[in-house]
């Protein structure tokens, strides 16, 4: 399955957008850290995982889905979010904790919800995958349109939620994809210390559906496979596991020494970095030139000032709202 | 974290002396082994098993996958069957993918065999909030896990305490839960409470489970708590001795057993309780303090007890909200302002 043009350069948009996203985030993130790295302090405090590497998962998944279709996040949720369509003012002000954020400041950034476009993510390991198929579930249910894709770590292929969540949606035959972005390392373990096979798209056997893997964080790659499973669920013809090799170009949160990497394998990385790959691509096939790349890079820069002008601006919520929206 | 004062006397975080317990036991007894994720190489996310790979290794110092039920079932499994594991669930926030195995099986295998089958482990957990990192990270659930019968639980305030609690966690033929709180790790980034880091003996001894300390003596009011709650409790303390108040400071240390005696000498002395708890609020430690003091005499006390405890509410990412949620020692000085008026 090929993009169209209009696809290949939304996906390179989202992408750029992702990480410029990211980028600010860890220079705000940082004010107030420095010189002594403390995780209450500055304008965005806690745990940040940043998502620079991961941005093909993305959109090569969320090209095809639509606002109605539902996505499962984890604890490193940005460059999905911004690929579903998640608000990204609202998006934004959550992660600094303000009035006008998706939850009021509440959630922080490891619990982002837009019920407009359906996207909703969590901080536990392996457990997006339940609600995952529990949505397919209602829509088919419901008669009503739309699929749902389970993002998760290779991490979390070796939780109990995912062997579970997989067999209920093989046995039930749900529309229900489930995607796994391998970074090759949760936290400081790396995946063959803790993974019984080299890669997870051959659990897929265990519960007799498809399992595809995608080699080399390739944006149209991915694209491709996310496109055949999804249409596949589409017309009803039951879930697919797909696995795809990744990078993590950051630290597991921010304020990760890192020193469990292997010498060289981050400025390894980096130079695979998916996005001047992708450009390249573009370039060549005469898809973008110097030009409308840079009108494009400075559209989605301002976009990204914009919503965090728009956070800055907006005030907390007193402190007392922490008392409601426990119910409805 | 090791600093050495000008008297000579060594200081350790809590993390140090829970490596440094766990690292003697180890020497010890061949039995003893670490599981957990990121408890390997990294030494653990929050510090408490620093240098227990380099010295025993990949065998005994065991980085899991992201596997809770099955790691902490197979703590349950190697502990009856001999070995004396000790488990690290990272954060106690995520005893929810994996309670079975800790409340059905290591709570209870003791009972159901008819006391034939020991569990002889400790899982290790985190706990505690204050940096913004929200309510799947942030909790404490003392409170959830003391309530459930065949399982110990400690929760220490300060190195001294902690060292000495890890050694007699690793004797115990009993399951014991260890609630180490965040903000007590010594781990800069998580803001670090001074308090908590205190002189240590180097040789290895233990404390015993289920006794609380009276930190600080009184006789106007007792402030009961535990972990991070002492230290607001000792400076709230220290503002009431300002104003010419004489609190006593009751660090529990144990929450099961719970010396309920030491809880009942203290109370009776002073007259007032107020109890200071970052765990919920409803259903849970602050309730049963109480409950333990005026079941047993109802006329020991000169005004109703009190509670400082986290509001029923997931808790909160902004600071504004969960720095305005959790107990202080200004809220602990209020209740007491409070209970003198009425
Ligand atoms: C049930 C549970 N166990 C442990 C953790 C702590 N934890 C947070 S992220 C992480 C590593 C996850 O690795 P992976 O799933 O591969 O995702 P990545 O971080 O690489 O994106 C761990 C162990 C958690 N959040 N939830």
């Amino acid at each position: 399955m090929q993009p169209t043009t209009e696809q290949r350069l939304w996906m390179y948009r989202h992408m750029v957008l992702s990480r410029y996203l990211e980028e600010r985030i860890e220079s705000l993130y940082m004010e107030g850290k420095t010189p002594v790295f403390n995780m209450a302090k500055g304008p965005i405090p806690g745990e940040m995982h940043l998502s620079n590497g991961q941005e093909p998962c993305a959109v090569g998944v969320c090209a095809h889905l639509d606002p109605e279709d539902i996505v499962t996040a984890t604890h490193r949720p940005h460059h999905i979010a911004v690929a579903k369509g998640v608000d990204l003012d609202a998006m934004v002000a959550e992660i600094f904790g303000k009035a006008t954020g998706l939850a009021g400041g509440r959630g922080g950034h490891m619990h982002l919800f837009d019920a407009k476009v359906n996207f909703s993510c969590s901080g536990i390991i392996g457990e997006g995958l339940g609600p995952a198929v529990g949505a397919a579930l209602s829509r088919k249910l419901q008669g009503k349109p739309g699929v749902a894709v389970a993002f998760m770590g290779e991490g979390a292929a070796n939780q109990g939620a995912f062997h579970e969540a997989l067999n209920l949606a093989a046995v039930w035959q749900l529309p229900v994809v489930f995607v796994i972005e391998d970074n090759a390392w949760g936290i400081s373990v790396a995946k063959q210390a803790s993974t019984a096979v080299p890669r997870n798209d051959r659990r897929a056997a265990a519960y007799d559906m498809p399992g595809v893997h995608v080699a080399d964080n390739d944006v149209e790659a991915i694209f491709s496979a996310a496109g055949e499973a999804i249409a596949r669920v589409r017309e009803g013809q039951g879930p697919t596991l797909i696995e795809i090799e990744t990078a993590r170009l950051a630290g597991h949160f921010m304020g990760d020494g890192e020193d469990y990497r292997p010498k060289g394998e981050k400025e390894g990385l980096k130079q695979r970095d998916p996005i001047p790959r992708y450009r390249k691509q573009l370039l060549d096939a005469g898809l973008l030139d110097d030009a409308s790349d840079d009108t494009l890079v400075e559209g989605a820069h301002a976009r990204v000032e914009a919503a965090i002008r728009f956070a800055q601006d907006s005030e907390f919520l007193p402190p007392e709202a922490a008392l409601e929206a426990v119910f409805v | 974290m090791t600093t050495t004062t000008s008297a000579g006397t060594r200081k350790l975080t809590i993390a140090r002396a829970m490596a440094e317990a766990t690292a003697q036991e180890m020497r010890n007894d061949p039995r003893v082994f670490v599981m957990g994720e990121d408890i390997g190489p990294l030494g653990g996310v929050f510090g408490n098993t620093r240098g227990l790979y380099d010295e025993f290794g990949p065998e005994r110092v065991r980085d899991t996958p992201i596997s809770e039920t099955a790691f902490i079932g197979a703590a349950v499994g190697a502990a009856s069957d001999g070995m004396r594991p000790i488990v690290e669930l990272m954060f106690v926030d995520f005893f929810g993918v994996c309670m079975d195995a800790i409340y059905n099986l290591m709570a209870k295998n003791t009972y159901f065999s008819g006391g034939k089958v020991k569990v002889p482990m400790v899982l290790m957990t985190s706990t505690g909030g204050g940096y913004s990192d929200a309510g799947q990270h942030s909790q404490c659930l003392y409170g959830t896990f003391a309530h459930l019968p065949g399982m110990k639980v400690v929760a220490p305030s300060n190195a001294y305490d902690a060292k000495g609690l890890m050694t007699a966690a690793i004797h115990d033929d009993n399951p014991v839960v260890f609630m180490y709180h965040k903000s007590l790790q010594g781990m800069g980034w998580l803001g670090t409470e001074k308090g908590a880091t205190v002189p240590v003996p180097e040789e290895s001894y233990t404390l015993e489970i289920g006794k609380a300390a009276v930190v600080r003596e009184g006789h106007d009011v007792t402030l009961v708590s535990l972990a991070a709650g002492v230290h607001h409790c000792l400076r709230a303390a220290q503002a009431l001795e300002d104003e010419g108040f004489s609190a006593e400071v009751v660090d529990l240390r144990s929450l099961v057993p719970l010396d309920r005696e030491t809880l009942r000498a203290s109370v009776a002395k002073t007259g007032r309780l107020i109890v200071v708890d970052e765990d919920y609020h409803s259903f849970g430690v602050s309730g049963e303090i109480i409950a333990s003091v005026v079941e047993h005499d109802h006329a020991c006390l000169k005004a109703a007890p009190r509670r400082v405890a986290y509001p029923d509410i997931p808790i909160p990412f902004a600071p504004t909200m969960e720095q305005w949620a959790l107990p202080n020692a200004d809220k602990i000085v209020d209740a007491f302002h409070q209970m003198m008026l009425s």
